[in-house]
């Protein structure tokens, strides 16, 4: 009975230890898991986005470095956006760069919902820019099939409202405060130089990519 | 001019809007399925939310909800599902378009003292707790959008139940996210969020 009751003992108390150390490795792994659930609870399920009452923006497939230099941004307050400020200000530098391998490697489908009927001037723009109006052509930077490269952010399967509204307050969010250099800054001749027009089929061109 | 003419005009507005398709299909007797429970001027009383100034697209939506069975908290089943059962989505419509251009009054029934806590967490979640902020979705003064429902201005009972029931399993239109968001809520967050929305406006 007595050495029945010890074996118990002995087991239950494995079990314990065992369970304190899964519950510290679960404790580490629920930071980032339970991170990577708060941005999709926004940002979509798969990372493609979401349309509340402001566009949340894709991060699936977006650029690593991109997205590590915009969180920063928000922080230093170089790009304004009083949510995304808060948001940031709670991440770790290695939670950052954590976050940010999780959505480089997402691949859901275009969120779309685009006007249809803008694509096809939007792609001229995107692959030809528009020269009279000092306009280069965007694939000349994001790539041809609007992947982007390191700070250059991928387009490919933005949401249409979302773009728009980034290149037409292009100058009022992004490369705030004189102190920092941003590289914002070379985005910002271009999309001053767009109409609205050119901005919606630019911005429904690029929601088609895949 | 009396209530009751008022009401009628504001039907006839409602038919008139809706177009001829749907003129005549919008009975009083209709609307007055309705009021019983929401109010002779669709401002809610007790659990039965208010429906003047909300989103048409989501009154339609809901109804729609209530219709396939599929929002199925304790009240809907018990008053809703019946009242939808009959609902075709153009009278559905009619019902959307009319209660959506009532005016609403906030009903201002939260605890005071929360309000300023609810406004924080409503603008800018509480993000050290994974808490989403609200109004990325439903817009800077509750206002809601599309099918995303206006917030501000709902009672507080009805607004801390429907939080508290997502929490508890029961389903209702929207599957994304909300069923998430309210799972990261505490008591205390539900109680604070309810308490400043009832007082927006």
């Amino acid at each position: 009975m007595r050495t029945v009751g010890l074996a118990r003992l002995l087991h239950t108390a494995m079990i314990a230890v065992a369970l304190a150390a899964a519950g510290r490795a679960d404790g580490a792994e629920r930071g980032l898991a339970g991170k990577i659930e708060y941005c999709k609870t926004c940002h979509g399920l798969a990372g493609q986005g979401y349309l509340g009452y402001f566009a949340m923006p894709r991060l699936a497939g977006q650029q690593e470095a991109y997205l590590g230099n915009q969180l920063h941004a928000f922080t230093e307050r170089r790009r304004t956006n009083p949510v995304m400020f808060n948001v940031a200000h709670a991440l770790s530098p290695s939670m950052v760069a954590s976050l940010a391998a999780h959505f480089r490697h997402l691949n859901p489908p275009p969120f779309g919902g685009g006007p249809r009927n803008l694509v096809a001037r939007g792609k001229t723009i995107y692959e030809e820019g528009i020269p009279e109006s000092n306009v280069p052509a965007c694939s000349a930077c994001h790539g041809p099939d609007g992947t982007g490269r390191d700070e250059i952010p991928r387009l490919a399967g933005q949401l249409y409202p979302y773009t728009v509204k980034a290149l037409r307050s292009w100058a009022r969010e992004r490369g705030q405060g004189s102190a920092q250099p941003d590289v914002s800054a070379v985005m910002a001749p271009t999309a001053h130089n767009m109409n609205p027009a050119e901005i919606s089929a630019v911005a429904a061109y690029v929601s088609t990519l895949r | 001019m009396t209530l009751g003419t008022m009401k009628i005009a504001a039907l006839a507005v409602a038919v008139a809007l809706a177009g001829p398709a749907a003129a005549g299909e919008l009975r009083p007797a209709n609307v007055r399925n309705c009021i019983w429970c929401h109010g002779t001027s669709a401002q809610g009383y007790a659990s039965a939310p208010r429906l003047a100034g909300q989103r048409p697209a989501y009154i339609e939506k809901e109804l729609r909800a209530f219709h396939d069975r599929m929002r199925d908290n304790p009240q809907s089943r018990q008053y809703m599902w019946g009242a939808a059962e009959a609902l075709n989505r153009w009278k559905a419509r009619d019902l959307a378009t009319y209660f959506s251009t009532i005016p609403g009054k906030p009903a201002k029934d939260g605890h005071r003292d929360l309000v300023a806590e609810g406004r924080t967490i409503y603008e800018l979640g509480i993000p050290d707790a994974n808490i989403v902020s609200c109004v990325v979705c439903h817009g800077p003064h509750g206002e809601g959008v599309r099918d995303i429902p206006r917030l501000s201005g709902l009672s507080y009972t009805y607004l801390r139940d429907r939080l508290e029931q997502w929490n508890e399993g029961y389903h209702a239109s929207a599957t994304y996210p909300m069923p998430k968001v309210a799972r990261t809520l505490s008591p205390p967050e539900v109680e604070a969020l309810a308490s400043y929305l009832s007082f927006a406006r």
